[in-house]
């Protein structure tokens, strides 16, 4: 198993290091730079600010300058936030994303789990049909008019909490909700889908042959198969609710890394930009092979495969 | 079917949900909604959604406009404003006399106090001014001091001494100012963020005074001479602002707090209102406007909320007129006449925003252009015909460049339609991300495009300056000796009526020859808590927060 992770973790290195030059390629070949304003900055002062930052120098000098403070652990400075650097941005903003994630997950996994084994006990009765229904809904609906929707209900009809903002507590149930809730259909059909297969299987009729009552079928035997593919799919998925989703961050006003990751490339922030796609990247990796690992652990199969 | 497992169902589906939304209320302390514009009112709090998170609020480094919102609370220049007419009244000067040619101002100071209780000297302005001026730090609106001797060459390097430079503290109370010539709105000037003063003791201690990354504007450290003080920033979150006991019209100052919210997108700032957590917004999205309109109609007047007011600025379509048909005066001229302003504010923008005659917007400082463009299909057909286009025929197809927005869209639709209607034309849209946009139109690499210029200080100037040949704003390609030449001789006339008349001379060229073709000068409207007092439609959309004030 160690053997395993250190493999995957030397892997990783080379993979980050082509995703930035790669984004580094593609920041320098859009047009437009950081100090373009609807004001022209004076030429003087253009200059000035390009020998600040160091982007008057050659592109592959500018990547090495930057590869080389990355390797300190400095992503280096914001150009549009000067007194800020990207490290402290990511600092401040992460944690926040990372709570609204944390919510968000917990309120997909609950709700969602629930409707896929709700449903899957007994396929195509209502009692499968509604939450399904529900499920198809949940997935149609994009956050950008369910989170709008909640604030009219919750907050400006019912004033049950505040519309927007990230102060209170209550603050973060309707952006979690908004969150969740897309993730949830998606666990329910997932799990619904993997619950049915599991439950086809002869190891289960040997469950229930052997007098077995059904809720130990279901959570004891059924459940571990049959949420493999919320698993797979939760690894990917995860990073995803992690980083900061932009739509909800923006409907609720809520100050975490969604938005500077989307914001730092209409304002052309190359260390922002090469910063936010970094840290992204790496926590993709690291929930992936999270995952891996946690796939490893629910199938012996693959446990055998191993050794 | 079997109905009563449908209902089981459904039924228990609805427990699992009530629960699970109770839960979470529960949970979550729900009760702490709280009314923040209510209690604010009670504790003199100022709640402001202020678009965008601040870049900083370091005043030479700063150049947007939420940035400056914050910079009216935590700094004071030599002059202020009037809250109404933002006319220049006494700020850290009390008072100040100006030499007869125009070129000398001298500034008594009074006795007032930075924040940390330091006195403020002339010093600490010569000293700011010099590090606002210094290469190093890269200023994007160092620019703007360069009215004053040898800044511009302080700036680009060209001398090393700033004792040469046009800025000298006669003693401790006494500043002096020497301009390269005289400029009437030099004392409006004073009020951009550019010229405020700076703590340079509190920046020395936390990095180099010409140091971008230095981090002196953290709460619990940023010193100011404004009526207010830095209490807390978070990162996008909130900016807070408490009443500075030490801010020498401290009196005057009623409220205690202001807070600054960073909320990007129009709608949840509107909704934001809506559930009382903010007593004002930036702006409002364009659909809300009709509705407020009307419900405001069912209001007394003092319980209104949506406030629309005329913004110092102008939008605008620049030509490059370097291109065949568009290089000929009758043709641009043409294209001007051939558009009906009043249809696309009525019809398209619907801000209630007033249709663009003349470039400069009207009642500027008391300036309202002379000359303006028409309405007249006839006379553009004609001009069209006698630039050799009858018709409309062989006129080449040319793009309208925008950044990509729907406002600007449906603008440029209404225009190509009209134009084809009226002229027989043809024209393209062409429309780029911000930046792509940006830099299309500084390389000149457009046919026709779209323009909006807002003026930094409330003069004709900040708008005519904008076509000068030296001008980095004008990609048109287009200019005149004379026209350079009649803003010069205005930029040395001290007499504001013959300033003004020079000013109409010159506009009057810009009109004729038009390079540009303006469609409508800016609004800015938004949503403001009636309790709100002392909040003065201002043309800059500046408001001097020392005046406000709320009240039941």
């Amino acid at each position: 198993m160690l053997r395993f992770i250190a493999i995957r973790v030397a892997q990783a290195i080379p993979v980050l290091l082509i995703i930035s030059i790669v984004t580094f390629a593609m920041i320098k070949s859009v047009p437009g730079g950081p100090f373009d304003k609807e004001k022209k900055v004076p030429e003087e002062v253009e200059r000035a600010l390009n020998e600040y930052y160091h982007l008057d120098k050659p592109f592959v000098q500018q990547y090495f300058l930057w590869l080389g403070n990355v390797a300190k652990g400095d992503l280096g400075p914001s150009t549009k936030y000067p007194n800020r650097s990207v490290n402290e941005i990511i600092g401040a903003a992460f944690p926040i994303s990372l709570q609204l994630g944390i919510m968000g997950i917990g309120i997909a996994l609950t709700l969602g789990l629930l409707a896929g084994v709700v449903a899957s006990m007994r396929p195509n009765t209502a009692q499968d049909y509604i939450p399904m229904s529900f499920a198809m809904i949940g997935i149609c609906v994009p956050r950008f008019v369910i989170g709008p929707l909640f604030m009219l209900m919750f907050a400006i009809q019912w004033e049950w909490f505040n519309a927007s903002g990230w102060f209170f507590w209550s603050d973060r149930v309707l952006p979690a909700l908004t969150l969740g809730i897309f993730y949830a259909a998606y666990v329910a059909r997932l799990t619904r889908g993997g619950m049915l297969e599991v439950l086809g299987q002869d190891y289960i009729r040997t469950a229930r042959a052997k007098g077995a009552g059904e809720a130990r079928v279901i959570l004891r035997h059924a459940l571990r198969g049959g949420i493999r593919p919320v698993v797979s799919y939760f690894g990917p998925a995860m990073a995803n609710l992690l980083a900061g989703s932009f739509i909800v961050e923006k409907i609720f006003a809520i100050p975490g890394l969604g938005t500077f990751f989307i914001t730092s490339i209409s304002n052309r922030d190359q260390t922002m930009i090469l910063g936010t796609v970094l840290f992204y990247s790496v926590l993709i990796i690291t929930l992936n092979l999270i995952a891996d690992i946690v796939l490893i652990w629910l199938n012996p199969k693959l446990r055998f495969d191993e050794q | 079917m079997r109905l009563n497992e449908t209902f089981k169902a459904l039924l228990g589906g609805l427990v699992v949900a009530g629960v699970f939304v109770l839960c979470l209320y529960a949970l979550s302390g729900g009760g702490n909604r709280q009314e923040r514009a209510d209690a604010g009112v009670l504790n003199q709090e100022l709640h402001l959604a202020n678009g965008v998170e601040p870049e900083d609020i370091d005043p030479h480094l700063t150049t947007g406009v939420a940035e400056h919102h914050i910079q009216l609370a935590l700094c004071e220049g030599l002059v202020s404003e009037d809250p109404v007419d933002l006319h220049p009244v006494a700020g850290v000067a009390k008072s100040w006399d100006i030499s007869s040619d125009g070129t000398v101002y001298t500034f008594h100071f009074r006795d007032a106090k930075w924040s940390n209780g330091d006195p403020i000297t002339a010093e600490d302005f010569v000293l700011s001014y010099k590090r606002a001026l210094t290469p190093k730090l890269a200023n994007e609106y160092a620019s703007m001091l360069f009215h004053v001797v040898n800044a511009r060459e302080y700036y680009n390097s060209g001398i090393e001494d700033f004792d040469q430079v046009g800025f000298k503290a006669i003693d401790d109370k006494t500043l002096e100012i020497t301009l390269n010539n005289s400029v009437p709105f030099f004392l409006s000037l004073l009020n951009h963020h550019s010229w405020y003063p700076v703590h340079i003791p509190t920046i020395r201690k936390y990095g180099g005074v010409d140091d971008r990354r230095n981090t002196w504007t953290r709460p619990g450290r940023f010193v100011g001479n404004g009526p207010f003080v830095l209490e807390d920033w978070r990162i996008n979150n909130v900016l807070i602002v408490r009443k500075n006991p030490l801010y020498w019209d401290a009196e005057r100052v009623q409220l205690n707090r202001i807070f600054f919210y960073p909320i990007e997108s129009y709608d949840t700032e509107e909704r934001a209102f809506r559930a009382g957590q903010v007593h004002k917004t930036e702006k409002l999205p364009l659909a809300k406007i009709p509705k407020y309109m009307a419900s405001d109609k069912e209001l007394p007047e003092e319980e209104r909320v949506l406030m629309s007011t005329p913004y110092l600025g102008t939008y605008h379509y620049m030509f490059n007129t370097s291109l065949p048909g568009l290089d000929n005066p009758k043709v641009r001229k043409a294209l001007n006449l051939a558009i009906d302003r009043e249809a696309i504010v009525k019809n398209v923008t619907q801000g209630g925003e007033m249709a663009a005659f003349s470039f400069v917007p009207p009642n500027c400082a008391g300036y309202t252009s002379k000359h303006q463009i028409e309405y007249n299909i006839a006379k553009a057909k004609q001009l069209m015909a006698e630039a050799g286009y009858p018709n409309g025929e062989g006129f080449p197809e040319y793009a309208i460049l925008y950044n990509t927005n729907e406002a600007h869209k449906t603008i440029a639709e209404a225009i190509q339609q009209m134009w084809e209607k009226n002229l027989g034309i043809k024209c393209k849209l062409e429309n780029q991300e911000w930046k792509v946009y940006l830099n299309s139109k500084t390389e000149g690499d457009f046919e026709m495009v779209r323009f909006g210029w807002i003026g930094d200080y409330n003069d004709p100037n900040t708008f005519l300056e904008l076509y000068t040949r030296e001008s980095g704003n004008n990609n048109s390609r287009w200019w005149s000796d004379d026209y350079d030449r009649l803003l010069q001789e205005a930029g040395q006339t001290g007499d504001q009526e013959k300033r003004y008349a020079i000013m109409q001379e010159a506009e009057k060229i810009l009109l004729d020859e038009l390079p540009i073709m303006p469609i409508y000068y800016y609004m800015t409207t938004y949503l403001i808590d009636p309790r709100v007092k002392g909040w003065h439609p201002t043309i800059l959309d500046h408001h001097p927060y020392k005046y406000v004030s709320l009240e039941e």
